[in-house]
C-alpha cells in the first residue's frame, strides 16, 4: 500500500508533505483511512466493544460476581446464560463485559503513561543533544537489556499483585521503546532547514519546539504508541494470567483464562472465550495501527 | 572494523553493571522493608536475622550493591528462601530447558517466517501477499498462552495426540532427544513459534519487496540473470536485518517464555520464576531475572558481532 514515495520522506516524516500542502495532508490522511477496509472493519469492531465495556452494567444481564455452584459450567447457549457459565456458576457473557473494563483499562493505560513520559524525555533527549542526550539514552539502553516481558512480570512480581503495579510495570517497560522513537524522529526534525531557518530568525528554544518541533514529531510518536497497544493488552492480561493483576473474584480477561483451565476437559469453548477477547482486541488494534501508520505515511 | 568489534565488547561492561543495579533494585523496590518481601509474616526472628546478615541489609546501599556483586560474581547467586539450598543449580537445569524451548521455538518461527515473508515479499500487492500479511498480524496479536490452551484442547484433549504438559515421560526432568521426549516439546515450541513467526514475516516481506525494487535488481534481471541467481543476491542483502531480528527474539523467547511455560508446566527459567512469585522467594526472582537479562545483553552483542562480519557497512557507520 505504501508508494515509492513514502521512500522518499521517510527520513522526515509528514514534515516536508507538511509544508507543501498543509491544507491537505491530514484530508489525505482521512482519504486514504476510508479506502483502507480492514482499518475501517478493525475500528468499527473496537468502538463497538468499547460501547460494551463501558455500558457493561446496563447490558450484562448478571452481576459479575453472582454465581451459584449448582448452575456451574452450564454450556454456551443456555437459557438465561447466552455464553454459558464459569467454574463457579458465574454468567460468562457478563464477566466478559465487566472483565473487558479491567483487561482494557490496564492495556491501554501504561501506553498513554509512557507515551506521554516517554515522548517528553525523548523530545528533551533529542532536541538538547550532546551530554543530555548521551545520558538519557545510555540510561534508556539498560533497560533495553531486558527482554520485555521479563522485565515486567520481574518488576511487577517484586512489586506484588495489584492494578496500580501491574500498570507501572508495563509503563516501565514501555517508555525505553517510545523514548527511543521520540529521540530519534526529534533529531530528524532538529536538524532540518526550517529549524535553522526559526533558530536563525532568533526563535528561542522553547518556541522551536512548541511551533516547529513537537507537531512535527507528535504524529510518528503517537503511531508507534498506538503500536504497542496490542502488546500491552497481551501482556497485562499475561501478568493477570500469573495471578500478577487483578485479585479474584474481579473479572479480567487473563485471570477467567486462568481460573477455567481447569473446565477445559468438560467445557473447552467456554473455558477460550475470556483468550478470544483478547485476541480479537489486540488484532484490531495492530491492524489500526498498521493502518494509521500507512494512511499517515510515517516509518518510525 | 576491529575497533568497533573491541568497542562492542567493552560496552558490555557498564550494560552488565546496569542491569545487575536493576536486579539488585527488584529487591528494593517492593514496599516497605526488604526483609519483609523476602521473607514469609510468620518466618522466627532467627532467620529473619540471618537473612538481614545473609544481605548486608544493614548497610548503605552501594555497599550492599557491591557485596551482592561480588558474590554473583564468584557464582553465588543467594539460597532459596523456600528450598533453602543455592538458587544456582535449580536455575543451572531450568535454563537448561528453557534454552531448548526457545531454540526450537525461535527455529520454527525464524524458518517459518522466513517462507511466509519471502513469499509476501515476492508476490507483494496480490492476494497471497494480503493473506500472508495478515496472518502475520493475527500471529503477533496472538495471546500465545491462550494459543497454548486452545492447542492443548485440540492435540491433547480431543485427539489424544500430544501430552498436555510436562518436559518427559512421567514427569522426569533429564531431557533426551528421543521421541518420548520430543513430543513433550511440539507444542510448547509450536506455541512459542507464533510470535517471532508474525515479526519474522513481516521483517523478511518489508526487506525482499524493498530489495526486490532495488536498481541493481533491475540490472541482474536486465543482463539475463537467471531467477534463482536473484534470489541469491536478495538473501545475501536481506540476511543481516533478519539474523538481527531473530537474534532478538530468541533471546526475548529466553526470558518472554514464562507464560508458555506455565501453560504446559515447563520445567525452566520461566516455570522458576513463576513459582518464585508465587511463594514471594525474591532471591529466586532475582537471580534468574539476572541471568536471563545477562543472557540477552550477550545474545545482543553475538547478533552485533556477527551482523558485523556479514555487512562490513555496519562498522563504518
Amino acid at each position: 500500500m505504501s508508494t515509492t514515495f513514502s521512500n522518499e520522506v521517510a527520513a522526515t516524516p509528514a514534515a516536508t508533505r507538511k509544508i507543501a500542502r498543509e491544507d491537505t495532508y491530514w484530508r489525505g490522511v482521512g482519504r486514504r483511512l476510508l479506502r483502507d477496509k480492514m482499518t475501517l472493519v478493525c475500528g468499527a469492531i473496537l468502538i463497538v466493544m468499547t460501547v460494551l465495556i463501558v455500558f457493561a452494567p446496563l447490558i450484562a444481564p448478571w452481576g459479575p460476581t453472582d454465581g451459584s455452584i449448582a448452575r456451574r459450567l452450564k454450556p454456551v447457549g443456555t437459557p438465561g446464560h447466552l455464553l454459558g457459565t464459569d467454574e463457579l456458576g458465574r454468567d460468562m457473557l457478563s464477566r466478559l463485559l465487566y472483565g473487558g473494563r479491567y483487561s482494557w483499562f490496564v492495556g491501554i493505560t501504561p501506553v498513554v503513561l509512557a507515551f506521554v513520559i516517554g515522548g517528553g524525555i525523548g523530545i528533551i533527549a533529542g532536541f538538547a543533544g550532546g551530554k543530555i542526550n548521551m545520558a538519557i539514552m545510555r540510561v534508556t539502553d539498560v533497560f533495553y537489556a531486558f527482554p520485555s516481558v521479563l522485565l515486567a512480570v520481574a518488576v511487577s512480581g517484586s512489586l506484588g499483585a495489584g492494578i496500580a503495579n501491574a500498570i507501572m510495570s508495563l509503563t516501565i517497560v514501555f517508555i525505553p521503546p517510545i523514548i527511543r522513537v521520540a529521540e530519534s524522529v526529534t533529531t530528524g526534525v532538529r536538524n532540518l532547514d526550517y529549524a535553522e531557518a526559526a533558530r536563525a530568525t532568533g526563535a528561542g528554544p522553547t518556541s522551536i519546539v512548541m511551533v516547529h518541533v513537537l507537531p512535527n514529531v507528535l504524529g510518528p510518536i503517537f503511531v508507534y504508541a498506538t503500536s504497542l497497544v496490542g502488546v500491552s493488552m497481551i501482556v497485562a492480561s499475561g501478568l493477570s494470567f500469573l495471578g500478577l493483576g487483578i485479585k479474584p473474584p474481579d473479572p479480567e480477561w487473563g485471570l477467567m483464562l486462568n481460573t477455567l483451565r481447569t473446565a477445559i476437559y468438560t467445557q473447552p469453548l467456554i473455558a477460550t472465550l475470556p483468550g478470544v477477547c483478547i485476541f480479537l482486541t489486540s488484532v484490531c488494534f495492530n491492524f489500526v495501527s498498521d493502518g494509521l501508520r500507512t494512511a499517515m505515511d510515517v516509518r518510525a | 572494523m576491529l575497533y568497533y568489534i573491541f568497542r562492542r565488547i567493552i560496552y558490555i561492561i557498564p550494560i552488565s553493571l546496569a542491569v545487575s543495579l536493576v536486579c539488585f533494585m527488584l529487591v528494593h523496590i517492593a514496599p516497605g522493608d526488604p526483609i519483609d518481601a523476602m521473607v514469609q509474616p510468620d518466618t522466627p526472628q532467627e532467620v529473619i536475622d540471618r537473612v538481614r546478615a545473609e544481605y548486608g541489609l544493614d548497610r548503605p546501599l552501594p555497599v550492599q550493591f557491591g557485596v551482592w556483586l561480588a558474590k554473583v560474581a564468584q557464582g553465588d547467586f543467594g539460597t532459596s528462601l523456600i528450598k533453602g539450598r543455592p538458587v544456582l543449580p535449580d536455575l543451572v537445569s531450568a535454563s537448561g530447558a528453557t534454552f531448548i524451548l526457545a531454540c526450537t521455538g525461535g527455529l520454527l518461527g525464524f524458518v517459518l517466517g522466513c517462507v511466509f515473508g519471502g513469499l509476501a515479499g515476492v508476490y507483494r500487492g496480490t492476494w497471497i501477499d494480503r493473506i500472508l500479511l495478515g496472518t502475520a498480524v493475527a500471529g503477533v496479536s496472538v495471546p500465545h498462552y491462550w494459543l497454548g490452551m486452545v492447542m492443548v484442547i485440540i492435540f491433547s484433549v480431543n485427539m489424544n495426540l500430544l501430552p498436555a504438559m510436562g518436559a518427559g515421560p512421567g514427569g522426569s526432568t533429564e531431557w533426551a532427544w528421543d521421541w518420548a521426549h520430543i513430543r513433550y516439546l511440539i507444542l510448547p515450541s509450536l506455541t512459542l513459534a507464533v510470535i517471532p513467526a508474525g515479526i519474522v514475516t513481516r521483517t523478511v516481506r518489508g526487506l525482499v519487496s524493498d530489495i526486490m525494487s532495488q536498481d541493481y535488481i533491475t540490472t541482474l534481471r536486465g543482463k539475463g540473470m537467471r531467477r534463482r541467481g536473484i534470489v541469491w543476491h536478495v538473501v545475501k542483502n536481506a540476511a543481516p536485518t533478519v539474523l538481527a531480528v531473530i537474534g532478538l527474539q530468541l533471546a526475548n523467547l529466553m526470558g518472554g517464555s514464562i507464560l508458555v511455560e506455565t501453560v504446559f508446566a515447563w520445567p525452566g527459567t520461566g516455570m522458576m520464576l513463576n513459582t518464585a512469585i508465587f511463594q514471594r522467594d525474591i532471591p529466586v526472582l532475582q537471580a534468574t531475572t539476572l541471568v536471563l537479562a545477562l543472557f540477552f545483553v550477550v545474545l545482543n552483542l553475538l547478533v552485533d558481532l556477527v551482523q558485523t562480519a556479514i555487512d562490513p557497512r555496519i562498522s563504518r557507520r
